[in-house]
């Protein structure tokens, strides 16, 4: 087995009793006491996420701009410096290689969170297609992040590092001891993220718990992503599926000039496309349903498998999704679940599962 | 932990109560506090035959599925409804109200077998 990395938070991980699991090649808490309670803390309250695996691009110089728009699907000509959007990078087969976010901190000068899963793969692929004039450094390891999340996540900010400005949502500041914090999230609710250099994380982790945060692992972190409908490369996403099958259009802009992968998803979108990325839901209480469980018909003929699914500790009710063909992706169509040779009826229905009241 | 002392208990952390012919199966508290929130419990059918070793419920936190198997041979006699409308049971109260089956045993002396309070104890460290 490969060494797992560490982040500069683990032994402040270990001290709060976290249960430490394998995840993309890093030692991550998956909870400390309880998932539900965790979950629960950034619905209600604010929660803190290390998310120091995930990995940290930097990119300048001139004509950065124009590259990174043929790199990516979104639009980066929508951003003014400050702003940040997410964005998805394709190979050439219209395919998802990673889901990030990229942030224009100067002119020519971009920020980008990438899955750590995919931190090597992606510097490469940027690295193979780079112009000369173009910088681009992985500085993963020397930053650590963490995303504080949750209705109160704003108060918590203004508590743990005072007289520092909040950026307004999707936009990024830099604090005055050279932090980046940045106005986004992966859980649906308000919240920010927050970098600094690795050697600052374990002091502003506990500024940031001091201010309220409760601690929260990436047991929590899946079941308020799924609540959201938010994809989670290599379960949602892989290099087999295009972001329109994935229902990311919207992130995909066609119009913008050519970017890898746009013929591919032109073609989808002309042509209407086979399968699609379906939100379903159980329609009874039943067990949790989990990522690879097949997908039956109301008849009974296997239509396919899970990518993601979890028991919503909001909900109180199984969501899934799964990729399915398009005649079984309509809303309200009827589907069921098999769990360990059990059928359990399930329906179609809207992103997201989880909606504030 | 608590490992109460009049029970009986096997590797794969279940214990057993045996009263007459009449075995009650549960998770430890060891166990549960693995497992932690306890969201859903499948039951076996009432009847069914099974022997020692068996995979015969199943015990589901948030992030994994946990069978649970049989310490002992026997016919399942009895299920409880209570953790499968409350499954936080087998959290709360793993030794009272979260037990999960009852068999009717065939060997009554099989349960001598199991460890007892003290061997469960060193085996969880």
């Amino acid at each position: 087995m490969t060494q797992l990395h560490s982040t500069p938070l683990e032994s402040a991980h270990l001290e709060l009793g976290a249960r430490l699991v394998a995840f993309a090649g890093w030692n991550m808490p998956v909870q400390y006491n309880s998932i539900i309670d965790e979950h629960t803390a950034v619905r209600e309250a604010v929660g803190i996420f290390d998310i120091s695996h995930m990995g940290q691009l930097f990119i300048s110089g001139e004509g950065s701009m124009e590259w990174l728009n043929r790199m990516l699907t979104n639009d980066l000509g929508e951003l003014e410096i400050g702003q940040g959007q997410y964005s998805l990078m394709l190979n050439e087969q219209g395919g998802v290689i990673d889901d990030l976010i990229l942030y224009r901190c100067g002119q020519d000068d971009f920020f980008l969170v990438v899955n750590a899963s995919m931190t090597d793969e992606d510097h490469a692929w940027l690295n193979q297609h780079k112009p000369e004039a173009v910088s681009l450094k992985n500085d993963s390891t020397q930053w650590a992040g963490m995303a504080i999340q949750g209705p109160e996540a704003e108060a918590t900010f203004a508590r743990a590092v005072p007289g520092e400005i909040m950026p307004s949502r999707n936009s990024m500041n830099r604090t005055g001891e050279g932090a980046i914090v940045c106005r986004t999230g992966y859980t649906g609710e308000d919240g920010f993220e927050f970098f600094c250099p690795a050697n600052q994380a374990v002091g502003y982790w506990k500024r940031f718990l001091e201010a309220g945060a409760k601690p929260c692992g990436l047991g929590a972190r899946d079941t308020l992503r799924l609540e959201m409908g938010f994809p989670l490369n290599g379960n949602d996403l892989s290099a087999d599926r295009s972001p329109i099958e994935a229902g990311l259009g919207f992130f995909c802009k066609l119009d913008k000039g050519d970017f890898i992968g746009r013929e591919v998803l032109a073609k989808q979108k002309q042509e209407g496309l086979q399968t699609k990325l379906t939100a379903l839901r159980l329609t009874k209480p039943g067990p949790p349903i989990r990522a690879h469980y097949p997908v039956q018909d109301a008849k009974g003929h296997m239509i396919g498998e899970l990518a993601s699914g979890a028991l919503s500790p909001s909900l109180k009710a199984g969501i899934g999704m799964a990729y399915l063909p398009i005649e079984f992706s309509k809303l309200g169509t009827e589907l069921q679940i098999d769990v360990r040779g059990r059928l359990f009826p399930a329906e179609v229905v809207k992103k997201p599962f989880y909606k504030k009241s | 932990m608590n490992v109460p002392t009049d029970l009986r208990y096997c590797t794969s952390h279940e214990w057993v109560r045996l009263e007459g012919d009449i075995a009650t199966v549960g998770i430890s508290d060891h166990a549960q506090h693995e497992l932690t929130d306890v969201v859903f419990v499948e039951l076996p059918a009432l009847g069914r035959e099974v022997d020692s070793g068996d995979p015969t419920a199943v015990v589901e936190s948030v992030k994994a599925a946990s069978d649970i198997y049989a310490p002992i041979g026997g016919e399942v006699v009895e299920i409880n409804p209570d953790v499968e409308a409350d499954p936080s049971l087998v959290n709360t109260d793993p030794y009272a109200q979260g037990w999960i089956f009852k068999l009717k045993v065939k060997d009554v002396a099989a349960v001598e077998g199991l460890m007892d309070a003290a061997a469960y104890q060193a085996h969880i460290g």
